[in-house]
């Protein structure tokens, strides 16, 4: 197998790593809805943390698209 | 990855005013011309704004108030009371990936938070200057911090080194999140743009996501400097208060 094959392949796989952060964003939203569904008046607090632990989820994300771009670009 | 073609193209730093101090190629580029328009920005925004200060604030005065009041409002919260010596700094740094990240928005623009020297060069300076604050308040026991209270003790040689290597990707993790974000969100516009154009009919539904994917993008800036800001707090927190 050639490199440029290798690179592309290698690049699709790291993409796999985004299901494990869908799977953890959507565990964040579901505790958010749940808990200001059994307290609206906690809304303004947990929104806050909910958007701190979506953003930093979203890195994880990030991470790995930023190996696969290195992977595509510049190996 | 300094200059590519098709979606990539973007990012390629140009030379506006060569300049060399010797071997050292000091340019002014595109980047730091939008620096340049940032720290400008926000600092007019900030002095015209209170020029006329009234009590009961008009619009300008109430969208910096606004701001102080957001950034103060976190400092204040995740530091205490003697973090506010730290507030020029967390507010400037909240200004400035802000607004960098809302100006590269723009159409023509260049987005320098979409840089790793940049967005590396700002998460290193907060983690040495959290440091430095830790060792000045701390002295040798700030190495404490690495060994978490109520561990039983047989546990140290494992758990240390793992607090260390966590504490030492701070920097790195701050970067690289906000270069991600913002080289994520531009190329992913500039990708769907392309598909636009190659549909030619079709090209609206392409253009339909890229609409959706802008105002994700805005929500991204605000949301990516406010992360960056309250990290920043929370190392300084954990340099001031040591667990």
């Amino acid at each position: 197998m050639d490199a440029a094959s290798a690179k592309l392949i290698g690049a699709g796989l790291a993409a796999i790593a985004l299901a494990g952060v869908g799977v953890g964003i959507g565990n964040i939203f579901a505790t958010l809805v749940s808990s200001i569904a059994r307290n609206p008046a906690a809304r303004d607090q947990v929104f806050g943390i909910g958007i701190l632990g979506f953003a930093l989820t979203e890195a994880v994300a990030l991470y790995a698209l930023l190996i696969s771009f290195l992977l595509l670009f510049t190996f | 990855m300094a200059s590519g073609s098709g979606p990539l193209e973007q990012f390629t730093i140009e030379r506006l005013i060569p300049l060399h101090l010797g071997p050292i190629d000091i340019s002014y580029t595109n980047s730091a011309l939008f620096m340049t328009i940032v720290v400008v920005a926000s600092t007019a925004l900030l002095v015209l704004a209170t020029s006329r200060a009234a009590l009961v604030p008009g619009r300008l005065q109430s969208v910096a108030e606004l701001a102080y009041e957001f950034v103060a409002g976190m400092v204040r919260e995740n530091v205490g009371t003697e973090g506010m010596e730290f507030f020029p700094l967390i507010f400037s740094i909240f200004m400035f990936v802000l607004l960098g990240n809302l100006i590269g928005l723009v159409p023509y623009t260049f987005t320098f938070t979409g840089q790793i020297v940049v967005t590396f060069a700002l998460a290193i300076f907060v983690f040495l200057l959290v440091t430095v604050v830790a060792f000045i308040r701390h002295g040798i026991h700030f190495f404490t911090f690495f060994f978490p209270k109520g561990a039983p003790i047989v546990m140290a040689p494992i758990l240390v080194p793992i607090e260390i290597i966590s504490y030492l990707s701070r920097p790195v993790s701050l970067g690289i999140r906000l270069f991600a974000n913002m080289m994520a969100g531009h190329t992913m516009m500039a990708v769907f743009a392309g598909f636009t154009v190659t549909l030619g009919l079709f090209g609206f539904l392409p253009l339909a996501v890229n609409v959706a994917l802008y105002g994700l993008e805005f929500i991204v800036a605000a949301l990516q400097a406010y992360v960056f800001t309250i990290l920043s707090c929370l190392y300084l927190r954990d340099a001031i208060h040591l667990h």
